[in-house]
């Protein structure tokens, strides 16, 4: 197999005296849909922020197309093509939808910006219209497909979203898991965190299953769901 | 006539205090910390314009510009040296070393410059408008003030409105957290915030003094506190907020002074920010923040 886009190796977190991250390693491949799952304080948002460079590990190395992040800041990550669609959305909610954008494209040129905001009010048709409204008045939803549109905007060559599903109704989150996995088709590499492995697993090439800041499971998305053990913990039997 | 005499004073000085104010609100709006020294800034600034005039012999227009050069240095330096350091600190630690701040800023000038007060040259000379028949007033630097402040609101407005920059600064106010995901130097714009701020400041000196020609190393205590209450009356954080409580607040401090008595003009001022927040605890244009699942 070709390199991987993003390869984590051994890394350590901890917040304070806190061990939130104990030594796990894994790997994306390009056009690849990985997924975290793990429940409620895994370690999986901790994960995400340590590669987006907001935290650091103590040990371990985590390399993006080839080149350590170690020491990069994380605008430069950004800028590298390495975008994150936080848990919660975090919107800005007093700018609008398209200023919301317009901070997504912050590393590219002002010339690509209009083309892509077409695409991405293309993919999110009910963003265009609320386009003039203000960020915090939009459903939480609606709040979600801006925080990916946002992310897209920066043109990453790898998407991580941190559980997108969180507190939307299920229609929702069926319609965000299909944009996820359309996104896929179009050849995007994405790394998708969620607590609904359910969902997760059955777009998933391959997953890994999070447990106490370490990694306990691997496989291909169809071997995860079909595995007992996950099944136990994670699906409800 | 006194009345509007009385006015057009009251908008003039408030314009001064809505300019220093604009400091305190954008400091505040993206680093969360009230920065004391920004009054102290005032001082510095007002004291570069006045030796750039008074010894160097420039221009008092080329003046201000060298202040607002060096008074955004010294702001990013305030910022780098001082707040930087303690971004994760308790917001009281910030406090405690912004006033710490300001004393070493007027203890420095002290040092430089002497306590000896200096006559501020005005930047426009003391002449005035003359208006229906000589009825009515308004001295060269009072119009200057106005329309100095008005071009300044109207400027950052557009800034943060319209450009890339400006649209970053209200980022990373909202979330900076969420900023640096979208690529966005948090560090490089909290300085910039602090460099416009400051910039301002210099000009705000520069107005007050020609207004009130006393320069001293306290001079900018007291302007600084009314602006900052200025920019809580507002609303701080809010940039129309900070303009439209530093105009209130002028036009009360001077209405008190000339209707009530200039010794309780202070405490009417005061007075008027304590109702205020009884009724609108975030300021007048202030947002309630708002969570939404
Ligand atoms: N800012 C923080 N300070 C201290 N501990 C934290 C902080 N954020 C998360 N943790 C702890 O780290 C662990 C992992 O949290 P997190 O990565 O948010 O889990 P997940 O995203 O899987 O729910 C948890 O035990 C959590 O309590
Ligand atoms: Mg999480």
């Amino acid at each position: 197999m070709a390199d991987p886009v993003l390869k984590v190796e051994n890394i350590n977190v901890f917040y304070g005296s806190i061990h939130a991250i104990k030594g796990i390693s894994f790997e994306v491949y390009e056009g690849e849909i990985v997924t975290l799952i793990g429940a409620n304080g895994a370690g999986k948002s901790t994960t995400l922020n340590t590669i987006s460079g907001l935290l650091h590990p103590s040990t371990g190395s985590i390399s993006f197309l080839g080149e350590s992040l170690a020491k990069v800041p994380p605008y430069k990550i950004v800028e590298r093509g390495l975008a994150q669609v936080p848990e919660g959305r975090r919107v800005f909610a007093q700018m609008t939808v398209n200023e919301n954008l317009e901070m997504g494209a912050f590393t590219q040129s002002s010339s690509s910006i209009p083309e892509d905001l077409e695409k991405v009010y293309s993919l999110f048709p009910r963003l265009k219209e609320r386009m003039n409204q203000t960020a915090g008045t939009l459903s939480g939803g609606e709040q979600q497909m801006l925080a990916m549109g946002r992310a897209l905007m920066s043109r990453p060559k790898l998407l991580m979203l941190d559980e997108p599903s969180m507190g939307l109704a299920p229609i929702l989150v069926e319609q965000i898991f299909a944009i996820i996995a359309d996104l896929h088709r179009t050849g995007a590499t994405i790394l998708l965190v969620e607590q609904n492995a359910q969902m997760a697993l059955s777009i998933a090439s391959r997953g890994y299953v999070m447990e106490t800041g370490n990694i306990v499971t691997t496989g291909t998305g169809q071997e995860l769901l079909a595995s007992e053990e996950v099944r136990k913990a994670y699906l409800g039997g | 006539m006194t009345f509007l005499n009385f006015f057009i004073s009251g908008i003039s000085l408030g314009s001064i205090y809505a300019i220093i104010a604009l400091g305190y609100t954008m400091v505040y709006g993206i680093s969360k910390m009230l920065n004391f020294a920004h009054g102290d800034v005032i001082m510095v600034g007002a004291y570069i314009c006045f030796y750039a005039v008074v010894r160097y012999g420039l221009n008092p227009f080329l003046a201000v510009a060298v202040a607002m050069v060096l008074c955004s240095v010294l702001g990013i330096i305030v910022e780098g040296l001082a707040y930087k350091p303690l971004r994760q600190a308790p917001s009281l630690a910030v406090l405690i070393t912004a006033i710490g701040m300001s004393y070493f800023l007027q203890n420095t000038a002290l040092l430089l410059w002497s306590s000896n007060p200096k006559v501020f040259p005005s930047v426009v000379g003391r002449g005035a408008f003359h208006m229906f028949n000589g009825n009515l007033s308004v001295s060269h630097i009072t119009a200057l003030t106005i329309i100095v402040c008005l071009v300044i609101m109207v400027a950052l407005s557009l800034f943060v409105s319209k450009t890339k920059m400006g649209k970053a600064m209200r980022a990373c106010s909202e979330d900076k957290g969420a900023a640096q995901l979208m690529g966005i130097n948090v560090n490089a714009t909290i300085s910039m915030t602090f460099a416009i701020g400051s910039g301002l400041a210099a000009i705000a000196g520069a107005l007050l003094c020609s207004a009130y020609p006393t320069l001293m190393p306290t001079t900018g205590s007291l302007p600084g506190i009314k602006a900052f209450t200025a920019a809580v009356f507002g609303g701080i954080g809010s940039i129309p907020g900070a303009f439209l409580g530093g105009l209130m607040l002028g036009v009360i401090e001077i209405f008190a002074k000339a209707y009530i008595s200039s010794q309780l003009s202070d405490a009417v001022v005061f007075g008027v920010l304590i109702v205020v927040l009884l009724v609108k605890p975030a300021g007048l244009l202030g947002k309630m923040t708002q969570e939404k699942v």
